[in-house]
């Protein structure tokens, strides 16, 4: 077995290739390996060293970012499998969710407008809970049925959650300074 | 036959040499270097006992520098050349520099970044810097007994690339080897987290003179993990001494003062804020070089009410950085006061309110910065112990993008992402037959472009014609552990490569640089030779160490003639190291550096597997 920069990050980590992880496990293996990796140590080190060092450091951190939050590690793992969520087109949505989507919309832009910043941060709020709930239907998709279409449709309504929440973060940001 | 000298096994190779290292806080009003002895890190003090160095330089009629406490009471009587607060200037245009209109500097207006036109010439704040950092050298070699192998200079976290590769640059111009450049917060939270073996999210509210950093901390388990940061990189007590100051003259009805007074009433204004921290009333009684007497008094009440103002300025800064972390104020679990203008009550109070408790303040907060830097420039010199087995994981305080269409941005590395970090992206021609393409390395949260800083411009050549869209230009972003960015471009598309390595323009050329060394040399009288001989032996030295140390460690990793190989490239190195011809020393290094470059990737692997299964080394097949 060898290990390389090229291996996929639940190798990288040590870690079964599943959507449900162990996020304890995650954090653990990614301390040991920055504690091995990081450039702070070869900071005596020759240049060469701390090149390779960065590198390595560079890809550890790419792999943590990309497994410890349930939906960057679920588009991951749909990269893996050769799926690009982004690619589909939004018809290929339930209506249900077409509509839901600009509901939740108009509640932020209004809330935006009239400067609300209680209803904001309870919008993002509301927005998480509903993320929360999205995940359960991930894991099963992912980890029992291998149903990969099924995920990757939960994947794209959760990018949608996600950007409405930079949205509201942006609103509020502005709307303090 | 081996070369080399192989220890007895189990026994430490480590080289037991102890390395001299300093820890350096480059502050706004005040700057200290502090070092790790038997153990414990301690400020150095000069001759007078006295620690803090004020970052004040004096640029003489008669050529001379003076630095610090005598550089201080020239203020009153050679403004001009008597330059206060110069970080507020690092890496900064003279449009980004507030109180131009009461600065009693003349400005040059230089690409990049000011310049400050001083009785010996032009100087740019990098070399001021340089002055301030020379004299902590020098103390710190003088304490020691020793030239310094590596230090760790501190910079705010809110701090952009130009402003790190400023402070970079003039430790350089100093003569100094960077370790790293190191977070102020996160230097104070090494001191504290040492000291009280803590574990939780920590907050550091950071109040320098120039500057406002917030950062959240995780300590768990030996690592200090940054998880967001934020600020103000053009806020600190120098605003609330200026607050009192146009509060003095509009009292007292002052016409607008010459620089010599208006410095006089700076002076004053900061030693009457520092009173205020244990009064309740101050007197203000200054006679001015005008002829005119200043004779008021303020209470503390007052002064808070006209800082107000800049107390709320840093509660933005605080709710975001929780924002970012996911965390709410009641999550954290201590919150850590660094920066001399944390004393000010008013200050203590509006972070206890907003975190629900009382801050910590056991260790000097003056000093704690400087300590912090002093125990990571230990470790990283390499005098690690045991018991020194934490690690520090920083972010990058800033977004990193590229310009687009329209003038907007484009993030490429979102702020707090921890370092170092990559990101690439793919670009395409737009025209048919496009051979080259422009790009615009900005840093800021902002959308539009000209609300971000602009770190850079470059153009990629060479590119094959092609029809547009069908050229891939692929831009890499790297930041390094220091929070610097470099930044490349590749064409793929054609297997032609053309590749550029961009390094922000706002600050100094390698040239200007070298310049500058060559000139502070001559001017000491020293031999430009003798620095070059020096430096490569130190960097022999250094190579040679690591590769034994390395040979004891992991010499199975290699064949027998890989092993010859680097044995031969170890003998020719030693060989030149005993000679004068700095050259010679360069090329055998490089030979060695190649011949052992295969060997560190191996060790490298080793390093990775052994981490994750958590085994012995030699429990490990290859």
């Amino acid at each position: 077995m060898s290990i390389d920069l090229q291996q996929d990050f639940f190798a990288l980590f040590g870690l079964p290739r599943r959507f449900e992880l162990d996020e304890g496990a995650l954090e653990t293996a990614f301390h040991d390996l920055q504690g091995e990796v990081h450039p702070d140590r070869y900071a005596h080190f020759p240049d060469a060293d701390k090149r390779r060092a960065m590198q390595w450091a560079t890809r550890v951190n790419e792999g943590f970012r990309t497994l410890r939050k349930p939906l960057g590690r679920a588009m991951y793992l749909l990269e893996l499998a050769g799926i690009d969520p982004a690619l589909e087109t939004n018809t290929a949505m339930s209506p249900e969710f077409l509509m839901e989507q600009m509901e939740w919309r108009e509640a932020v832009d209004e809330a935006r407008t009239a400067g609300e910043v209680e209803e904001l941060e309870h919008l993002h709020q509301r927005l998480r809970q509903h993320g929360r709930e999205m995940l359960a239907t991930l894991h099963e998709a992912f980890d029992e049925r291998q149903d990969l279409e099924a995920a990757a449709e939960t994947v794209r309504r959760l990018m949608f959650l996600e950007k409405l929440q930079h949205q509201i973060d942006d609103a509020l940001e502005a709307l303090e300074s | 036959m081996a070369l080399l000298q192989i220890a007895e096994p189990g026994m430490s190779t480590e080289p037991h040499r102890h390395r001299l290292a300093a820890g350096i806080d480059l502050g706004t009003t005040n700057s200290l270097v502090a070092t790790v002895r038997n153990g414990i890190a301690v400020c150095l003090a000069d001759e007078e006992g006295r620690a803090m160095l004020p970052s004040v330089v004096h640029y003489k009629a008669d050529g001379t520098v003076e630095v610090g406490r005598g550089a201080m009471a020239a203020q009153a009587v050679d403004p001009r050349n008597t330059i206060v607060s110069v970080k507020r200037f690092m890496g900064r245009g003279l449009k980004d520099v507030t109180h131009v209109e009461s600065s009693p500097y003349d400005f040059v207006d230089a690409p990049g970044m000011v310049r400050l036109r001083t009785v010996q010439g032009i100087k740019s704040p990098v070399e001021v810097s340089a002055e301030i950092l020379k004299v902590l050298r020098a103390r710190a070699e003088a304490a020691l007994g020793g030239e310094l192998t590596g230090v760790v200079i501190t910079v705010p976290a809110y701090f952009d690339d130009a402003q790190r590769q400023a402070t970079k640059d003039a430790a350089t111009l100093a003569g100094l080897n960077v370790l790293r450049l190191l977070n102020e917060p996160t230097a104070a939270a090494v001191a504290y987290g040492l000291d009280n073996a803590s574990e939780g999210i920590y907050a550091v509210y950071d109040l320098g003179g120039g500057t406002f950093d917030l950062s959240i901390l995780k300590l768990s388990r030996g690592v200090f993990e940054v998880l967001s940061t934020n600020g103000d990189a053009a806020l600190g007590g120098d605003d609330f001494d200026h607050r009192l100051f146009c509060w003095i003259l509009d009292q007292s009805h002052i016409e607008p003062p010459s620089s010599e007074d208006a410095r006089r009433l700076q002076m004053k204004a900061r030693e009457v804020k520092e009173l205020l921290t244990g009064s309740d009333e101050a007197p203000i009684r200054v006679s001015l070089a005008s002829g005119e007497e200043v004779n008021l008094a303020v209470s503390r009440r007052q002064f808070e009410d006209m800082t107000a103002h800049l107390v709320k300025k840093t509660l933005a800064p605080m709710r975001k950085a929780l924002r970012d972390a996911g965390l709410a104020p009641e999550d954290v679990k201590g919150v850590v006061m660094v920066g001399g203008a944390t004393r000010m009550p008013q200050i203590q109070r509006s972070v206890a309110e907003f975190f629900g408790q009382e801050p910590l303040t056991n260790l000097d907060p003056d000093k704690v910065v400087a300590l912090g830097a002093a125990i990571q420039a230990n470790v990283l010199a390499g005098n690690r112990k045991d018991e020194d087995d934490w690690l520090l994981l920083d972010v990058i305080p800033l977004s990193l993008g590229l310009e687009t269409m329209g003038g907007l941005t484009e993030k490429i590395i979102p702020r707090n992402s921890t370092l170092p970090i990559a990101r690439a992206q793919e670009f395409t021609t737009f025209k048919d037959g496009q051979t080259a393409m422009a790009f615009h390395v900005v840093q800021g949260e902002r959308e539009l472009v000209s609300d971000c800083r602009s770190l850079a411009r470059f153009e990629l050549r060479g590119i094959p014609p092609m029809v547009a869209g069908a050229a891939r230009i692929r831009v890499t972003f790297q930041v390094d552990a220091d929070g610097l960015l470099s930044v490349s471009a590749r064409e793929m598309s054609s297997g032609v490569e053309a590749s550029v390595l961009v390094k922000p323009s706002y600050g100094l050329t390698d040239d200007e640089i070298a310049g500058m060394l060559r000139e502070g040399v001559d001017h000491a009288g020293d031999d430009m030779l003798a620095r070059a001989l020096r430096e490569q032996q130190v960097e022999a030295d250094r190579l040679m160490e690591a590769t034994e140390y390395a040979l004891a460690q992991d010499g199975d990793l290699l064949d027998e003639s890989e092993r010859t190989a680097i044995d031969q490239a170890f003998a020719a190195l030693r060989e030149a190291c005993d000679g004068t011809d700095h050259r010679r020393i360069k090329q055998c290094i490089d030979a060695l550096a190649r011949a052992t470059d295969e060997f560190a990737a191996r060790r490298m692997d080793r390093s990775v597997r052994s981490a994750l299964t958590g085994h012995k080394l030699d429990e490990i097949e290859l």
